[in-house]
């Protein structure tokens, strides 16, 4: 015989189990191919109260089951979290050396990511997206929309730089060495050095320093800056599978491990080719030094090849690919390749001084929530956004649902 | 493997397993060769199961159900609106771009109110009837597509049945665009949804107050239903529960958009949603996602310009991050430009290539005088060009230079467009046997491999050809040939 106290006890664990089934109330309920354990519990009869068990409909969590009576009150379903394992991890990385490490840079960290981009509900990540602002070392043609941001300062690289660091708050700069291109002015190695050097002096954050594309030529050039930068952790971007086969590549990327600089592995839209890169460079320079850049194509312009292959790539790298597993970086500039961001499409389309930053912070964004460490930018609204939204994204819990509780009745 | 793995793991899902539940007759009524080939096309979702005829007689009815349960996909498809006006959301089979095509491009709701006069009366009021307008006659060519926008949401900013009823009636007669009626008040709703009687809106939103009467009318007027639990997936997840076992089949979840502060809730909100769906074989979050930008314009201070910037980017972050429908507010270009063409290609086939075939395309007739051109093997630019050279009009012969994928300002950067790639071009496209005149325009962006080009095609055997340089940007074409077509006798030279 059961005692009174046991009998409550049997129908607080039914009735809990029932709530768990989502079936309390008083409700039609039948059983079928159900198991029930409950320790070592044995059904009286007697105890099944109505309230508690009258029937059961199969508790298959199917997401149509004909009800037989309507609930009345809100059933409750909390919500649990799919949670996922990744083995993998991005590598951290540091760019620019303080002068304790042998530079004179305000470094800035990059990497470490250990889920998907953002997803705050595994884990914070270690380490916000940057931006870095690009500066050109020559007059260079750019869509109205930006040139009217720098026109007054593109004949000194130096004074360009540092608008880009005290106006627009640039914690990283990419100079990009166009003129040493031999079909545009073909400046000496010895001359961009002097131009870096320069630079260097002009502003404290961590550079980024962009080739012309031409492979003989970049490596000329990155190798006499590897030595004369010695211990500025620059970044050289970027050495490619043209590179190895001009047979130059070795002779850069060995430059960078010895003079204590990274090396941005480009590729076009291949992830083999990018590990196939990633893999020769680790045989000349640490694999912590190695950043990738798998191509960034404007918004209405290819981005989607772009977002899909970031994607793949992080994933990749989470579930432990070791050749993916290095911080990514975007030309998002790029984005002014797209005529939608400049071009004059009629009235109806305009303001082109916000469409055009629009399209870069959107191509930004895109390739934001697709895992890209490291941003190369140059629209100040633009940055602007990037800046105000990785900070937001870094930290959850700040919603306030009474902002919007009653949006539908509200007048603007 | 219950039902759930199944759905699970439709990616996985192969042909055979699809095949072994067809007739298997042969019978090429869908209009394959054989049921495998349809059973392939199938699972690639190129077709729908009801267009095999013979599956949907009596005697396969278990196989046609349980092929039904196997193709479903983990996101509830939920249409909106009837007939040719109707719009499908969701439907989505995964998670991740690169897994599988997403279905349905999210549709965008533009927001009136039943308080808006009908037409504006001073430049800049919203008014009812001319938002619905300018909805309906928003369009942008995007390479050969036309891309446009979607739907009206009418907001009951009055809460008063009759004032709602009446702004219904005036967007309904407007527009034939699917419709979201938008109150919490189910009295107001109900107004609206007689006024929008057979247009199968959305309603928006059961909440935790008001959800009996919200299930109501979606049950006794068949509409959709959304569901709106702010920040609070518990909630959502209850209220699904809740209106499942109510008998309403076709929910919508809304997570709650938030802008600034709340940006980052909102995206973890709608991924852990999806994710729970597509990884978890959560199915009482197998729904659409709704996302509400417009939120960008409420609570928050800053000029009509900034609070419009605010959306779109919002917009563009979910149209990333999950959402399968949109509310927004601001209409302009400028705004809307971005998120249509960014929709527009997130839905794309990811398997498409992203290169064309490197050959000589014809446009139009050409003929021994007409234009040659030359451009690169990227998808987009040949499209753009393509496009262009379209709706311009008129005969062309183009080269297409095979620059591994990529674009022409990035070719010529890395060196993939060249002097000799151009004239192996050339060379190989035969276009030299097809045309009497000797020469070939090259793309503004590669101006400064004109003279080398000249060189190069000399050294693969066609001397005297010139380069003419085009325009920085295809849209450009058209002049120049206005101004350099026919080429006149040693102008170039």
């Amino acid at each position: 015989m059961k005692t009174l106290g046991e009998e409550k006890k049997l129908d607080t664990k039914l009735a809990k189990l029932l709530k768990l089934l989502g079936l309390e109330g008083n409700r039609d309920i039948e059983l079928e191919d159900v198991e029930l354990t409950i320790g070592e519990l044995v059904l009286d009869p007697s105890a099944l109260t109505s309230a508690a068990l009258k029937a059961v409909t199969p508790p298959k969590m199917k997401a149509v089951a004909p009800p037989t009576v309507k609930p009345t009150t809100l059933l409750e379903a909390p919500f649990i979290p799919f949670v996922q394992e990744y083995p993998g991890k991005i590598k951290e990385v540091t760019l620019g050396a303080t002068k304790s490490k042998g530079g004179s840079r305000k470094p800035v960290v990059i990497g470490g990511a250990t889920t998907p981009a953002f997803y705050l509900f595994e884990k914070t990540p270690p380490n916000p997206p940057v931006i870095s602002v690009d500066v050109f070392d020559m007059k260079v043609t750019l869509p109205k929309a930006i040139r009217m941001q720098v026109e007054d300062v593109w004949e000194d690289t130096a004074v360009w730089a540092k608008r880009a660091v005290d106006k627009w708050g640039a914690k990283v700069l990419t100079l990009h060495l166009l003129s040493t291109d031999p079909l545009i002015k073909d400046t000496s190695p010895a001359e961009a050095m002097k131009t870096v050097e320069e630079v260097l002096q002009a502003v404290d954050v961590p550079l980024i320093i962009g080739g012309c594309g031409d492979p003989k030529k970049d490596a000329a050039v990155f190798t006499k800056i590897a030595e004369m930068a010695e211990g500025e952790r620059v970044l050289l971007s970027s050495v490619t599978l043209d590179m190895d086969e001009a047979g130059v590549l070795e002779g850069v990327a060995k430059a960078a491990a010895k003079h204590g600089h990274l090396i941005l592995g480009f590729t076009a839209l291949d992830l083999n080719r990018a590990k196939e890169l990633n893999r020769k460079l680790c045989d000349y320079i640490p694999e912590g030094d190695i950043l990738m850049d798998l191509t960034t194509a404007a918004l209405g312009y290819g981005l989607e090849y772009s977002f899909t292959i970031h994607e793949r790539a992080r994933m990749a790298a989470l579930m432990g690919d070791t050749e993916l597993q290095h911080p990514v970086l975007s030309g998002t500039t790029n984005a002014w390749a797209a005529r939608e961001a400049w071009m004059n499409l009629g009235p109806e389309w305009e303001p082109r001084s916000l469409r055009g930053p629009l399209w870069e912070t959107v191509t930004a964004l895109s390739l934001l929530l697709a895992g890209v460490d490291l941003f190369m930018m140059m629209h100040p609204d633009a940055i602007r956004t990037m800046k105000k939204v990785t900070q937001q994204l870094m930290t959850r819990g700040k919603a306030k649902p009474e902002k919007i509780a009653n949006w539908v009745n509200a007048k603007i | 493997m219950t039902e759930r793995e199944v759905k699970r793991g439709i990616r996985q899902l192969s042909p055979i397993d699809v095949y072994m539940l067809l007739p298997r007759t042969n019978c090429k009524e869908c209009g394959e060769a054989n049921c495998m080939a349809f059973a392939a096309k199938l699972v690639n979702r190129e077709v729908s199961l009801e267009q095999c005829p013979p599956i949907l007689k009596k005697e396969h009815e278990k196989a046609y159900k349980k092929l039904q349960e196997i193709l479903a996909p983990v996101i509830k498809e939920i249409t909106i609106g009837t007939g040719e006006h109707a719009v499908k959301i969701g439907g989505k089979l995964v998670m991740y771009r690169h897994e599988f095509t997403y279905h349905n491009p999210a549709p965008i709701a533009f927001d009136v109110t039943d308080e808006m006069p009908l037409h504006a009366r001073f430049p800049g009021e919203e008014a009812i009837i001319d938002r619905a307008k300018k909805v309906e006659n928003f369009l942008y060519n995007y390479i050969g597509r036309d891309l446009k926008l979607d739907m009206i949401n009418i907001r009951s900013t009055s809460n008063d049945p009759t004032t709602f009823r009446s702004a219904v009636e005036e967007v309904t007669k407007t527009t034939d665009l699917p419709l979201i009626l938008c109150t919490f008040d189910p009295s107001v709703m109900e107004a609206g949804l007689i006024a929008a009687s057979g247009r199968k809106p959305l309603i928006y939103a059961a909440t935790k107050d008001n959800w009996k009467e919200m299930a109501d009318l979606a049950l006794m007027y068949d509409c959709p239903l959304a569901i709106f639990a702010p920040n609070d997936l518990d909630l959502l997840r209850s209220l699904s529960k809740t209106l499942i076992e109510y008998g309403v089949e076709d929910l919508v979840l809304d997570p709650g958009t938030f802008s600034n502060e709340g940006l980052s809730d909102t995206l973890n909100n709608f991924t852990m949603v999806r994710r729970n769906a597509c990884k978890g074989g959560d199915e009482l979050f197998g729904f659409p996602l709704i996302g509400a930008p417009i939120t960008a314009w409420f609570g928050e201070k800053g000029s009509k310009e900034m609070l419009a910037w605010n959306e779109a980017y919002v917009a563009s972050m979910l149209v990333s991050r999950y959402a399968d429908i949109l509310i927004m507010r601001s209409i302009d270009g400028w705004v809307q430009l971005p998120n249509v063409i960014w929709r527009f290609n997130i839905y794309t086939d990811p398997r498409k290539p992203v290169s064309v075939d490197a050959q000589l395309y014809a446009f139009g007739k050409p003929d021994e005088m007409s234009p040659v051109m030359l451009t690169t093997n990227y998808a987009l630019t040949y499209f753009t060009v393509e496009s262009d050279l379209k709706k311009f009009g008129g005969n062309y012969y183009l080269i297409v230079a095979d620059t591994e994928g990529i674009s022409v300002e990035s070719a010529v950067a890395g060196r993939y467009l060249t002097a000799e790639t151009i004239a192996e071009a050339v060379k190989n496209s035969g276009v030299a046997e097809k045309v009497k005149h000797k020469y070939l325009i090259i793309p503004g962006m590669a101006a400064r491999l004109s003279g080398e080009t000249e060189d190069e095609l000399k050294n693969v055997g066609l001397p005297g050809w010139r380069v003419i340089v085009g325009s920085r940007d295809s849209s450009g074409i058209a002049k120049l040939l206005k101004e350099k077509w026919p080429p006149k006798e040693g102008e170039e030279k």
